[in-house]
Protein backbone atom coordinates (compact mmCIF):
# COMPACT_ATOMS: atom_id res chain seq x y z
CA UNK A 1 0.00 0.00 0.00
CA UNK A 2 2.66 2.49 1.07
CA UNK A 3 4.83 1.74 -1.97
CA UNK A 4 1.96 2.60 -4.27
CA UNK A 5 1.55 5.92 -2.48
CA UNK A 6 5.25 6.82 -2.88
CA UNK A 7 5.13 5.99 -6.55
CA UNK A 8 2.17 8.31 -6.96
CA UNK A 9 3.89 11.21 -5.25
CA UNK A 10 7.04 11.09 -7.36
CA UNK A 11 8.21 14.74 -7.30
CA UNK A 12 9.66 14.45 -10.79
CA UNK A 13 6.28 13.50 -12.19
CA UNK A 14 4.55 16.37 -10.36
CA UNK A 15 7.01 18.86 -11.82
CA UNK A 16 6.43 17.55 -15.33
CA UNK A 17 2.69 17.94 -14.76
CA UNK A 18 3.13 21.53 -13.67
CA UNK A 19 5.37 22.40 -16.58
CA UNK A 20 2.80 21.79 -19.27
CA UNK A 21 0.26 24.53 -18.79
CA UNK A 22 -3.25 23.27 -19.37
CA UNK A 23 -5.96 25.73 -20.36
CA UNK A 24 -8.16 26.84 -17.51
CA UNK A 25 -11.69 25.52 -17.59
CA UNK A 26 -15.12 26.99 -16.98
CA UNK A 27 -18.41 25.11 -16.73
CA UNK A 28 -21.87 26.64 -16.63
CA UNK A 29 -25.10 24.83 -15.82
CA UNK A 30 -27.89 26.69 -17.59
CA UNK A 31 -31.11 25.60 -15.89
CA UNK A 32 -32.98 28.82 -16.49
CA UNK A 33 -34.71 29.61 -19.76
CA UNK A 34 -35.07 33.29 -18.93
CA UNK A 35 -33.57 35.59 -21.55
CA UNK A 36 -31.65 37.72 -19.08
CA UNK A 37 -30.13 34.75 -17.27
CA UNK A 38 -29.18 32.89 -20.44
CA UNK A 39 -27.67 36.13 -21.72
CA UNK A 40 -25.53 36.50 -18.58
CA UNK A 41 -24.42 32.88 -18.98
CA UNK A 42 -23.48 33.45 -22.62
CA UNK A 43 -21.60 36.67 -21.84
CA UNK A 44 -19.54 34.84 -19.22
CA UNK A 45 -18.98 31.91 -21.59
CA UNK A 46 -17.86 34.02 -24.55
CA UNK A 47 -15.74 36.25 -22.30
CA UNK A 48 -14.00 33.23 -20.80
CA UNK A 49 -13.46 31.64 -24.20
CA UNK A 50 -11.82 34.80 -25.52
CA UNK A 51 -9.55 34.77 -22.47
CA UNK A 52 -8.27 31.40 -23.62
CA UNK A 53 -10.32 29.25 -21.25
CA UNK A 54 -12.09 26.03 -22.22
CA UNK A 55 -15.81 26.51 -21.69
CA UNK A 56 -18.61 23.94 -21.36
CA UNK A 57 -22.25 24.92 -21.11
CA UNK A 58 -24.58 22.25 -19.77
CA UNK A 59 -28.22 23.00 -20.62
CA UNK A 60 -30.98 21.42 -18.56
CA UNK A 61 -34.70 21.96 -17.83
CA UNK A 62 -35.84 25.40 -19.09
CA UNK A 63 -32.36 26.19 -20.36
CA UNK A 64 -32.97 23.61 -23.11
CA UNK A 65 -35.40 26.06 -24.71
CA UNK A 66 -32.38 28.08 -25.86
CA UNK A 67 -31.17 25.04 -27.82
CA UNK A 68 -34.54 24.30 -29.45
CA UNK A 69 -35.33 25.30 -32.98
CA UNK A 70 -37.86 28.11 -33.04
CA UNK A 71 -41.43 26.93 -32.94
CA UNK A 72 -40.47 23.29 -32.85
CA UNK A 73 -42.49 21.16 -30.55
CA UNK A 74 -41.26 17.83 -29.31
CA UNK A 75 -42.47 14.56 -30.68
CA UNK A 76 -43.74 13.20 -27.40
CA UNK A 77 -46.05 10.21 -27.73
CA UNK A 78 -48.12 10.65 -24.58
CA UNK A 79 -50.64 13.50 -24.43
CA UNK A 80 -49.30 14.93 -21.14
CA UNK A 81 -45.89 15.68 -22.57
CA UNK A 82 -47.35 16.72 -25.89
CA UNK A 83 -49.45 19.28 -24.02
CA UNK A 84 -46.32 20.39 -22.21
CA UNK A 85 -44.58 20.90 -25.53
CA UNK A 86 -47.41 23.11 -26.72
CA UNK A 87 -47.23 25.29 -23.60
CA UNK A 88 -43.43 25.39 -23.36
CA UNK A 89 -42.30 26.98 -26.59
CA UNK A 90 -38.67 26.79 -27.62
CA UNK A 91 -36.31 28.98 -29.60
CA UNK A 92 -33.34 31.13 -28.57
CA UNK A 93 -35.10 34.23 -29.85
CA UNK A 94 -38.28 33.56 -27.87
CA UNK A 95 -36.97 33.38 -24.31
CA UNK A 96 -38.91 35.58 -21.85
CA UNK A 97 -37.38 38.01 -19.38
CA UNK A 98 -37.31 36.76 -15.77
CA UNK A 99 -39.03 39.99 -14.72
CA UNK A 100 -41.14 42.54 -16.61
CA UNK A 101 -42.07 40.03 -19.29
CA UNK A 102 -45.69 41.33 -19.22
CA UNK A 103 -47.08 38.69 -21.61
CA UNK A 104 -44.33 39.48 -24.09
CA UNK A 105 -44.58 43.25 -24.14
CA UNK A 106 -41.74 43.92 -21.68
CA UNK A 107 -39.47 41.41 -23.42
CA UNK A 108 -40.21 43.00 -26.81
CA UNK A 109 -39.36 46.42 -25.43
CA UNK A 110 -36.10 45.14 -23.98
CA UNK A 111 -35.16 43.53 -27.31
CA UNK A 112 -35.90 46.80 -29.10
CA UNK A 113 -33.60 48.72 -26.72
CA UNK A 114 -30.87 46.10 -27.19
CA UNK A 115 -31.16 46.34 -30.96
CA UNK A 116 -31.00 50.14 -30.87
CA UNK A 117 -27.80 49.88 -28.83
CA UNK A 118 -26.29 47.24 -31.13
CA UNK A 119 -26.22 44.73 -28.31
CA UNK A 120 -26.13 41.11 -29.46
CA UNK A 121 -29.20 39.04 -28.61
CA UNK A 122 -29.30 35.38 -27.51
CA UNK A 123 -29.07 33.87 -31.05
CA UNK A 124 -26.12 36.11 -31.94
CA UNK A 125 -24.33 35.39 -28.65
CA UNK A 126 -24.84 31.66 -29.19
CA UNK A 127 -23.27 31.98 -32.60
CA UNK A 128 -20.29 33.87 -31.13
CA UNK A 129 -19.96 31.17 -28.46
CA UNK A 130 -19.92 28.38 -31.07
CA UNK A 131 -17.41 30.37 -33.10
CA UNK A 132 -15.12 30.62 -30.06
CA UNK A 133 -15.33 26.87 -29.46
CA UNK A 134 -17.67 26.79 -26.47
CA UNK A 135 -19.09 23.28 -25.97
CA UNK A 136 -22.87 22.94 -25.72
CA UNK A 137 -24.20 19.90 -23.89
CA UNK A 138 -27.90 19.07 -23.69
CA UNK A 139 -29.05 17.03 -20.70
CA UNK A 140 -30.68 13.81 -21.89
CA UNK A 141 -32.82 13.22 -18.80
CA UNK A 142 -34.60 16.55 -18.97
CA UNK A 143 -34.93 16.28 -22.76
CA UNK A 144 -36.93 13.12 -22.15
CA UNK A 145 -38.84 14.56 -19.21
CA UNK A 146 -39.95 17.60 -21.14
CA UNK A 147 -40.77 15.66 -24.30
CA UNK A 148 -38.16 17.39 -26.44
CA UNK A 149 -36.79 15.14 -29.17
CA UNK A 150 -33.14 15.61 -30.13
CA UNK A 151 -33.96 16.25 -33.79
CA UNK A 152 -35.73 19.46 -32.78
CA UNK A 153 -32.52 20.91 -31.29
CA UNK A 154 -30.32 23.39 -33.15
CA UNK A 155 -27.21 22.18 -34.98
CA UNK A 156 -24.65 23.59 -32.54
CA UNK A 157 -25.28 21.02 -29.79
CA UNK A 158 -22.04 19.08 -29.35
CA UNK A 159 -23.13 16.36 -26.96
CA UNK A 160 -26.14 14.77 -25.37
CA UNK A 161 -25.08 13.68 -21.92
CA UNK A 162 -25.83 13.36 -18.23
CA UNK A 163 -24.56 14.30 -14.82
CA UNK A 164 -21.33 12.26 -14.97
CA UNK A 165 -20.18 14.11 -18.05
CA UNK A 166 -20.87 17.40 -16.33
CA UNK A 167 -19.06 16.40 -13.13
CA UNK A 168 -16.06 15.03 -15.01
CA UNK A 169 -15.66 18.49 -16.53
CA UNK A 170 -16.55 20.44 -13.38
CA UNK A 171 -14.11 18.68 -11.04
CA UNK A 172 -11.16 19.94 -13.05
CA UNK A 173 -12.59 23.41 -13.72
CA UNK A 174 -11.64 26.60 -11.91
CA UNK A 175 -15.01 28.32 -12.42
CA UNK A 176 -18.30 26.44 -12.08
CA UNK A 177 -21.53 28.40 -12.26
CA UNK A 178 -25.17 27.40 -11.89
CA UNK A 179 -27.57 29.75 -13.63
CA UNK B 1 1.11 56.14 -28.14
CA UNK B 2 2.73 54.19 -30.96
CA UNK B 3 0.66 51.39 -32.48
CA UNK B 4 0.72 48.94 -35.39
CA UNK B 5 -2.93 47.94 -35.70
CA UNK B 6 -6.14 49.73 -34.66
CA UNK B 7 -9.32 47.93 -33.60
CA UNK B 8 -12.49 50.02 -33.50
CA UNK B 9 -15.13 48.69 -31.07
CA UNK B 10 -17.08 51.93 -30.66
CA UNK B 11 -20.74 51.34 -29.81
CA UNK B 12 -20.15 47.73 -28.73
CA UNK B 13 -20.84 46.49 -25.23
CA UNK B 14 -19.24 43.84 -23.07
CA UNK B 15 -18.19 41.17 -24.04
CA UNK B 16 -17.77 42.21 -27.69
CA UNK B 17 -14.65 44.45 -27.32
CA UNK B 18 -12.79 41.61 -25.57
CA UNK B 19 -13.97 39.00 -28.07
CA UNK B 20 -12.91 41.17 -30.99
CA UNK B 21 -9.56 41.85 -29.29
CA UNK B 22 -8.90 38.14 -28.84
CA UNK B 23 -9.59 37.55 -32.54
CA UNK B 24 -7.61 40.55 -33.75
CA UNK B 25 -4.51 39.78 -31.68
CA UNK B 26 -4.12 36.51 -33.60
CA UNK B 27 -3.49 38.49 -36.78
CA UNK B 28 -0.54 40.37 -35.23
CA UNK B 29 3.04 39.18 -34.95
CA UNK B 30 4.79 39.03 -31.57
CA UNK B 31 5.95 42.48 -30.48
CA UNK B 32 3.34 44.43 -32.44
CA UNK B 33 1.06 46.83 -30.59
CA UNK B 34 -2.74 46.80 -30.88
CA UNK B 35 -4.83 49.86 -30.12
CA UNK B 36 -8.40 49.07 -29.07
CA UNK B 37 -10.83 51.99 -29.20
CA UNK B 38 -13.99 51.66 -27.12
CA UNK B 39 -16.63 53.86 -25.53
CA UNK B 40 -17.50 51.22 -22.94
CA UNK B 41 -16.01 52.29 -19.61
CA UNK B 42 -15.69 48.65 -18.56
CA UNK B 43 -12.65 48.34 -20.81
CA UNK B 44 -10.57 50.24 -18.24
CA UNK B 45 -10.66 47.18 -16.00
CA UNK B 46 -11.42 44.48 -18.56
CA UNK B 47 -8.42 44.99 -20.82
CA UNK B 48 -5.78 44.67 -18.04
CA UNK B 49 -7.64 41.59 -16.77
CA UNK B 50 -7.74 40.07 -20.25
CA UNK B 51 -4.02 40.73 -20.71
CA UNK B 52 -3.17 39.17 -17.36
CA UNK B 53 -5.08 35.99 -18.21
CA UNK B 54 -3.90 35.64 -21.79
CA UNK B 55 -0.26 36.63 -21.20
CA UNK B 56 -0.15 39.71 -23.42
CA UNK B 57 1.41 42.93 -22.20
CA UNK B 58 -0.91 45.76 -21.16
CA UNK B 59 0.75 49.06 -22.05
CA UNK B 60 -1.86 51.50 -20.80
CA UNK B 61 -4.96 53.46 -21.59
CA UNK B 62 -5.68 56.91 -23.02
CA UNK B 63 -8.94 58.77 -22.54
CA UNK B 64 -10.18 61.15 -25.19
CA UNK B 65 -13.23 63.36 -24.74
CA UNK B 66 -15.09 63.18 -28.01
CA UNK B 67 -18.14 65.40 -28.01
CA UNK B 68 -20.46 64.04 -25.34
CA UNK B 69 -18.76 60.68 -24.92
CA UNK B 70 -15.35 59.45 -23.83
CA UNK B 71 -13.33 57.25 -26.14
CA UNK B 72 -10.94 54.87 -24.39
CA UNK B 73 -7.85 53.72 -26.22
CA UNK B 74 -6.26 50.64 -24.72
CA UNK B 75 -2.81 49.47 -25.84
CA UNK B 76 -1.83 45.82 -25.90
CA UNK B 77 1.50 44.37 -26.97
CA UNK B 78 1.33 40.87 -28.41
CA UNK B 79 3.70 38.82 -26.27
CA UNK B 80 3.29 35.23 -27.41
Amino acid sequence: MSTVMTAKLDPQATLVGLAEKKPERVTLVVLSGDMDRVMAALIIATGAASMGMRVTMFFTFWGLNALRRPGSSGRATDWLRRMFGVLNKGGADRLPLSRFHFWGLGTRMMKRVMQQNRMPGIPELMEVAKDLGVTFIACTTTLGLMGISKDTLVDGVDQLAGVSTYLAEAKDAQVNLFI
Amino acid sequence: MQKDVVLDTLGLFCPMPIIKTSKKIKELTVGQILEVISDDEGIKKDMPAWCETTGHEYLGLEEQVNGGSIHYKAYVKKSR
